[in-house]
């Protein structure tokens, strides 16, 4: 039986790989020759060469989004896999009502990215109020804006990956450190954090990949204000989309230069912390 | 062989369950055209049949094809789907009628014209959406509909000179204002006017408004009312800033366009730039809100504060009656309340300028659709203006006001604001156009408004506004024309 389903394996494939290639694949195909073509309708493009490319790079808010994205990017990173760890940390030392706390700090994941943007809109609005400001009155608010909804929605989820990762560490090899006489920082930094390293890669990809890529919760929070000055990368090239007659392909162009940007970064970082896993 | 027929019959299972899966996917996509505008609106007057599959059921009358119309306006949806499906039961021709969510009409048509079945009936905005939209508009110049034009202002002619669009709305939007404040104030003691209709300057204006936020509680104590300022909040969210950003831009481009004998620019000099700071100013300060709230006051929430009578005056247009009328939202201001006044800026002459009067709707029919489509769509769009279900539709329903001579009197909208429009027009006052349909892209818009809106909330200065206004519009001209 398992051989003769080894043998068909294409046509288990099959279904998913179509959906895949529809899905995305070839979207993705169309959106890199696109970015080549002046456009109104996606059906119908004339071949314009590196016009678009060069359009982008004259385009001041794209670099300002890049810059922007960037520091955001690392400020976020930094900010939820400490609070992450720090909280797994937590509710790994066996604290009454630790099931519920992890259910509590998971639940804002399930929250959409434009909810949580409104959501998090009144509330800090609310605050700023007091002071006759709100979250668009300059870019560095919408900024801290964006890491507390970020670190608030995403912790919990890195939360439950270093949880596991903590968990896996056989109790032997953490008795062992102790009874060396390990004091407490030694034990984390030797013992724990090398063993959770694995981890760490997958909780640095995917916060570093979700900061880049952040598009809903920008949207909702401040939609770039004020003058497009907390405009991330996926707004700007969203905004360039729409906003301009004949501006279709530039927009095209930048979201190229984007994913080549993402893919470079998530590449360089898996590299990086995968080269500090240990084997158990 | 037997375990390999297994085999392929559990592949085929699977196959066939995913691609239900797909199946169901596609049809969801298509009730909800944009993907992004998953919110949009839409029904289909033969349940979810697509459009463009030809007649189904009843005997056609007027040859086939069917009609997609890409409505724009959420606001006039319920009436449109009430009249295709009334056409459908007359004629046996299939319409189809899709509104794009609020503020996605651009992406919606940009995304189902690409579609096998695209609308055949679409509309632009003026001569800059027609500039992305010349190649799927079909000459006009031979239909009906433009015979019944009353003025050839309202065809929409590109470059070749062809009929591209059709007006179908005309609309009109000044400063709305509560009467009865207005009223009761003049009674104060030392009001600087004695009755509304001596406000025919920016002057005596900002000298009204300036008198009332000075002395709110003073009209409080003596009227009851709860005023909070005498302008509503000028919000600059996404759902207002369009008000100032584009209407109250108007003004200055107007102008200008009027100084230099225009009635477009690739380079606009900003002459009037002083003007609209001086409206700017007094909208932000004799207001009910701090101005450093104002990046997130809604359009929702200025209304509401005119409804509820927390202040005076509210920029807006005649499409807000139905809004500021409508028992549902239990607002205190009464039709016979409101009126509307110019928006006067401060320019010399200004006692005889009138409201601001234009259209920003053109109907559109796709050039890429079948000739029965198209002409079906023609057909749809002559019964729309000629017979009385559809005339009746346009002025009473949807309360719009046409330029077609096919309506008269009796079909025409009526309420306070086209009254008042009506009235001035008729003492001899001069409409302003709208020219801001002439802006050179959205991304000006967004730049003059997010200028205006740091300039208000103190973070940038006026000079910033300037550069916007004129800078953005030679950079963006030579953007969306390179």
């Amino acid at each position: 039986m398992e051989k003769a389903i080894r043998k068909q394996f294409f046509i288990f494939v099959l279904p998913t790989l179509i959906a895949f290639t529809a899905g995305f694949l070839l979207p993705f195909l169309m959106g890199i020759g696109l970015s080549f073509c002046r456009f109104t309708t996606v059906t119908d493009a004339v071949f314009t060469g590196l016009g678009n490319y060069r359009k982008i790079f004259s385009d001041a808010t794209f670099v300002h989004a890049l810059w922007y994205t960037a520091l955001f990017t690392i400020v976020s990173v930094i900010t939820i896999n400490v609070a992450a760890f720090t909280i797994a940390m937590l509710l790994t030392k066996g604290i009454r009502g630790t099931n519920l706390f992890r259910t509590v700090f998971f639940m804002p994941n399930l929250i959409g990215g434009i909810v949580l943007g409104y959501i998090w809109q009144i509330l800090l609005n609310g605050v700023l109020e007091r002071f006759g400001k709100t979250l668009t009155y300059s870019s560095a608010y919408g900024f801290f804006g964006l890491v507390i909804l970020m670190n608030w929605q995403q912790t919990g989820y890195m939360m439950m990956i270093y949880i596991a990762g903590i968990q896996n560490i056989p109790d032997e090899l953490i008795e062992a450190a102790k009874m060396d006489g390990a004091p407490a920082g030694t034990l984390l930094t030797n013992v724990i954090i090398p063993m959770v390293m694995p981890s760490v890669t997958i909780c640095t990809f995917l916060t570093l990949t979700n900061s880049f890529k952040l598009f809903d919760q920008n949207l909702a929070l401040t939609a770039g204000e004020p003058s497009n000055r907390s405009q991330m990368l996926a707004l700007n090239i969203f905004e360039t989309f729409y906003a301009r007659t004949g501006w279709e392909g530039a927009g095209q162009a930048k979201a190229v230069v984007f994913f080549l940007i993402v893919a470079a970064i998530a590449l360089v970082q898996n590299r990086f912390t995968k080269s500090r896993e240990v084997q158990q | 062989m037997k375990r390999n027929t297994i085999s392929v019959m559990l592949a085929a299972a699977v196959a066939v369950s995913a691609f239900a899966g797909c199946g169901k996917k596609e049809t969801d996509d298509e009730r909800t055209p944009g993907g992004s505008a998953a919110d949009a609106v839409q029904q289909t007057t033969e349940g979810t049949e697509a459009p463009g599959n030809g007649i189904s059921g009843n005997t056609p009358s007027s040859g086939e094809g069917s009609v997609y119309y890409l409505n724009f306006k959420p606001e006039q949806n319920d009436a449109w789907q009430k009249l295709a499906e009334r056409y459908t039961d007359q004629t046996g021709v299939e319409v189809v009628v899709i509104t794009a969510a609020d503020g996605t009409y651009e992406q919606t048509l940009k995304s189902e014209i690409a579609k096998t079945d695209a609308p055949t009936l679409f509309q632009v905005n003026g001569p800059v959406g027609l500039r992305n939209w010349e190649k799927y508009c079909m000459d006009l110049s031979d239909s009906a509909l433009y015979s019944h034009l009353t003025s050839e202002d309202y065809a929409l002619k590109n470059d070749a000179g062809e009929v591209a669009g059709i007006a179908y709305a005309i609309e009109t939007y000044g400063i709305i204002y509560n009467k009865k404040i207005l009223n009761d104030y003049c009674t104060l003691d030392d009001a600087v006017i004695s009755a509304p209709e001596e406000i025919r300057s920016f002057e005596t204006l900002k000298a009204v408004a300036d008198d009332i936020q000075e002395r709110k509680e003073e009209l409080n104590d003596t009227f009851g009312y709860e005023l909070k300022g005498a302008f509503t909040s000028a919000g600059m969210d996404g759902s207002s800033d369009w008000r100032f950003k584009t209407h109250l831009a108007n003004l200055p481009i107007y102008y200008e366009y009027r100084d230099r004998g225009i009635s477009s620019t690739d380079a606009i000099e900003g002459t009037y730039l002083n003007h609209y700071k001086q409206i700017w100013d007094l909208y932000i300060t004799d207001a009910t809100c701090e101005p450093g709230l104002l990046s997130g006051k809604t359009g929702d929430e200025a209304e509401s504060e005119f409804g509820m009578e927390e202040a005076v005056f509210y920029q807006n247009g005649t499409w807000e009656y139905g809004n500021l009328t409508n028992p549902d939202n239990g607002y205190l201001v009464t039709a016979e309340d409101m009126s509307m006044m110019p928006v006067y800026i401060g320019v010399e002459g200004e006692e005889n300028q009138g409201l601001c009067t234009g259209s920003e709707n053109y109907w559109c029919v796709n050039s890429q659709a079948s000739a029965g489509d198209q002409q079906a769509t023609l057909d749809f769009l002559n019964w729309v203006i000629t017979s009385d279900e559809g005339r009746d539709a346009m002025a009473n329903s949807m309360g719009f006001t046409t330029p077609f001579d096919t309506f008269g009197e009796e079909y025409t909208a009526d309420n306070v604001f086209i009254r008042a429009d009506a009235a001035y027009t008729a003492e001899g006052r001069t409409p302003v156009t709208w020219n801001f349909s002439t802006i050179p892209s959205e991304t000006w818009k967004n730049g003059v408004g997010s200028a205006l809106l740091e300039y208000a909330q103190g973070t940038g200065s006026w000079d910033n506004v300037v550069s916007a206004f004129v800078d953005g519009w030679a950079e963006e001209y030579a953007a969306s024309h390179r």
